[in-house]
């Protein structure tokens, strides 16, 4: 119960380099238990280093990552996904040569529960009803948005406490961007915590609760979605005016 | 072709409800796939007679030869095809076996430590096996701590390098302290014995006379077989399926919550367990071993053997080790009499056309059957989806 208002995840100064070059320069972001927070910004912000950072990929420079109260400075990646964080990595990453049902069964890779691996497994059915249809077909012949539907599918699988998506719009067609956000929000109506990293601002800023921009590996402003949508900085960086 | 099928399966009906008839067992249905598998057993027990009669001795020890690649073929199956770590000094690990029983086996030792085992060190073979793996594993792990970044050309690079470090060591390891005794080799290693029947003899068992070719036929057949088995059961493990996230794609595989490091390295140390437990028996086998049995064409022709017949399925990979081993000899046997029947001598040599052949059979399967001769099923399922979508 004292944990209701203590944040998901609390990232303080982190800094990560990538040799003598610093991709994130010193940022701190809070996610609450059931919120869905946006990080935008342009090519090159450090977003993507951010995600892979939180995920245990990159080794952080320095600053201080808390998922549920615990320190991850010593939590090896795959130690991360049992605790509850699960990435949907930056074009998608599906497991080209395995088939679609493989690719989520690999999902539950960290847990051993089969009775409850085989209700998730129906669960991502039910919400991604393309996917049944192309349950034997290799992953790596789906569509892009077929990929990217079954990347979050495959991310769920690990039941994660907070989900981060890599650009989930990212080389779709309109309509599939929509169909993606739209699953998006119901993944976040039903409870889950989510850090999704876009380009598209608009699109985030829309399903997101709160947002923050991203800028030269700074967090240059943060505040709730709406009032970004609104807040002329972000209009004429982002928005196109 | 539609007669013809239709008779075998025929046959093979009649065959499979004769056999039903005899089988008693309760509960147990004797399926047309038991029925297969049998006559394949029973056609491999035979093989070497069969050899024999047909080709004579020498090609029974080619046989032996070939079932030794397959060995070293599904081992580096492992690395390759499962893992997706391209390794091209796998022979090193070969090597590595070979010199273990070489050393622990042979009058050897008493060169170079005449006062510790006077007459060198003899320790069996059974206890040797185990021992070589485990020292094969700690080099695959040796090789696989420093390249766990590297992925591809990098890797095949820093692979070749390991590989031809370990055949110069033992070619250079005869002073100060003669250890390898060099580019002379190791002789006189004691062959391997089976519950005190030295393998190095003919045998009566049962009333079957069986030369020693046979022998080791039979005793390679058994550790091919414990290697099919392990490689199958690891393929459709949890530890087969995580290399396999892991050939498609490192980054994804991490964040499924695999622990891609430890998985690496253990790919690394099954597949050269399995490279020193064949090095034994090579060393065994041949009763001598020196550092040219391990030159890199060695790593490079192993690697032919498992992307030729099929990477990641254990049957092509066996049919790529059994060609690649065969053909040489077919070679060897068949272009030296053909010369001379045609023009009376010997024009070209038969070592020459032998790579000419053998690059020439590697361009056309690529180019015709680019999964390997007999593919897995995902990958054949991949270049059909391929053609549909194209």
């Amino acid at each position: 119960m004292s944990r209701a208002n203590t944040p998901l995840l609390e990232v303080r100064e982190l800094k990560v380099a990538y040799g003598g070059i610093h991709a994130v320069n010193g940022i701190t972001i809070d996610i609450a238990p059931g919120e869905l927070v946006a990080l935008i910004g342009s090519n090159g912000a450090g977003k993507t280093t951010t995600l892979k950072t939180l995920a245990g990929l990159l080794v952080p420079g320095s600053g201080q990552i808390r998922f549920d109260g615990q320190n991850l400075h010593k939590v090896a990646a795959h130690q991360r996904v049992s605790m509850g964080i699960a990435l949907v990595p930056e074009g998608r990453g599906v497991f080209a040569r395995l088939s679609v049902a493989e690719n989520l069964l690999m999902g539950a890779y960290s847990r051993s529960d089969q009775d409850e691996i085989a209700t998730d497994l129906a669960r991502m059915y039910a919400l991604f009803p393309r996917l049944v249809e192309r349950k034997d077909q290799l992953a790596g012949t789906l569509s892009g948005g077929e990929q990217q539907m079954l990347a979050m599918a495959r991310a769920l699988m690990s039941r994660p406490r907070l989900l981060m998506l890599d650009e989930p719009s990212m080389g779709l067609a309109p309509l599939m961007v929509k169909k993606i956000f739209e699953t998006i929000r119901e993944v976040a109506a039903q409870g889950m915590s989510i850090l999704l990293v876009e380009q598209n601002a608009r699109l985030a800023l829309q399903v997101a609760g709160r947002g923050y921009v991203m800028e030269g590996g700074a967090i240059t402003l943060s505040g709730a979605a709406s009032e970004l949508l609104g807040s002329d900085a972000v209009r004429c960086a982002y928005l196109g005016g | 072709m539609s007669r013809h099928s239709l008779c075998g399966s025929f046959c093979f009906e009649l065959l499979a409800t004769l056999l039903r008839g005899f089988c008693t067992v309760k509960n147990f249905k004797f399926t047309r796939q038991h029925l297969l598998f049998s006559l394949m057993l029973v056609a491999v027990l035979l093989l070497p007679f069969v050899t024999d009669a047909l080709l004579g001795r020498g090609w029974v020890r080619i046989v032996d030869f070939a079932m030794l690649y397959i060995m070293l073929a599904l081992g580096l199956n492992i690395v390759v095809g499962y893992a997706g770590l391209l390794d091209l000094g796998y022979i090193a690990f070969f090597a590595v076996g070979a010199y273990c029983y070489a050393l622990t086996g042979s009058p050897h030792l008493a060169l170079a430590f005449p006062m510790l085992f006077p007459d060198g060190l003899h320790l069996s073979f059974w206890l040797v096996v185990p021992l070589a793996a485990l020292l094969a594993g700690g080099f695959g792990v040796l090789l696989g701590a420093p390249t766990l970044r590297l992925r591809g050309d990098y890797l095949a690079i820093v692979t070749l390098g390991f590989g031809e470090i370990i055949r110069i060591f033992m070619n250079n390891l005869n002073a100060p302290v003669n250890l390898t005794n060099g580019p002379q080799g190791i002789s006189r290693i004691d062959p391997i014995s089976v519950a005190g029947v030295s393998l190095n003899a003919t045998q009566d068992v049962f009333g079957i006379t069986l030369p020693s070719v046979h022998l080791y036929f039979y005793l390679f057949l058994g550790f091919a077989a414990l290697v099919v088995f392990v490689s199958h059961r690891l393929e459709k493990s949890r530890i087969g399926r995580a290399w396999m996230a892991i050939r498609e794609d490192e980054i994804a595989a991490a964040s499924m919550g695999i622990n891609t490091r430890n998985l690496k390295l253990l790919a690394f140390a099954m597949g050269a367990m399995f490279g020193g437990v064949s090095g034994t028996l090579f060393a065994g086998f041949q009763g001598f071993v020196s550092p040219e049995s391990f030159s890199l064409m060695e790593s490079i022709m192993v690697l032919c053997m498992v992307v030729l017949g099929g990477m990641g399925n254990i049957y092509g990979v066996i049919l790529g080790g059994l060609l690649l081993a065969l053909l040489p000899e077919i070679l060897r046997h068949s272009v030296v009499p053909l010369q001379q029947a045609l023009f009376g001598k010997t024009l070209i040599d038969p070592e020459s056309l032998r790579m000419l052949l053998f690059g020439t059979a590697l361009i056309v399967v690529m180019l015709y059957r680019p999964a390997g001769l007999w593919p897995s099923r995902v990958r054949r399922r991949e270049l059909e989806s391929d053609e549909t979508t194209v």
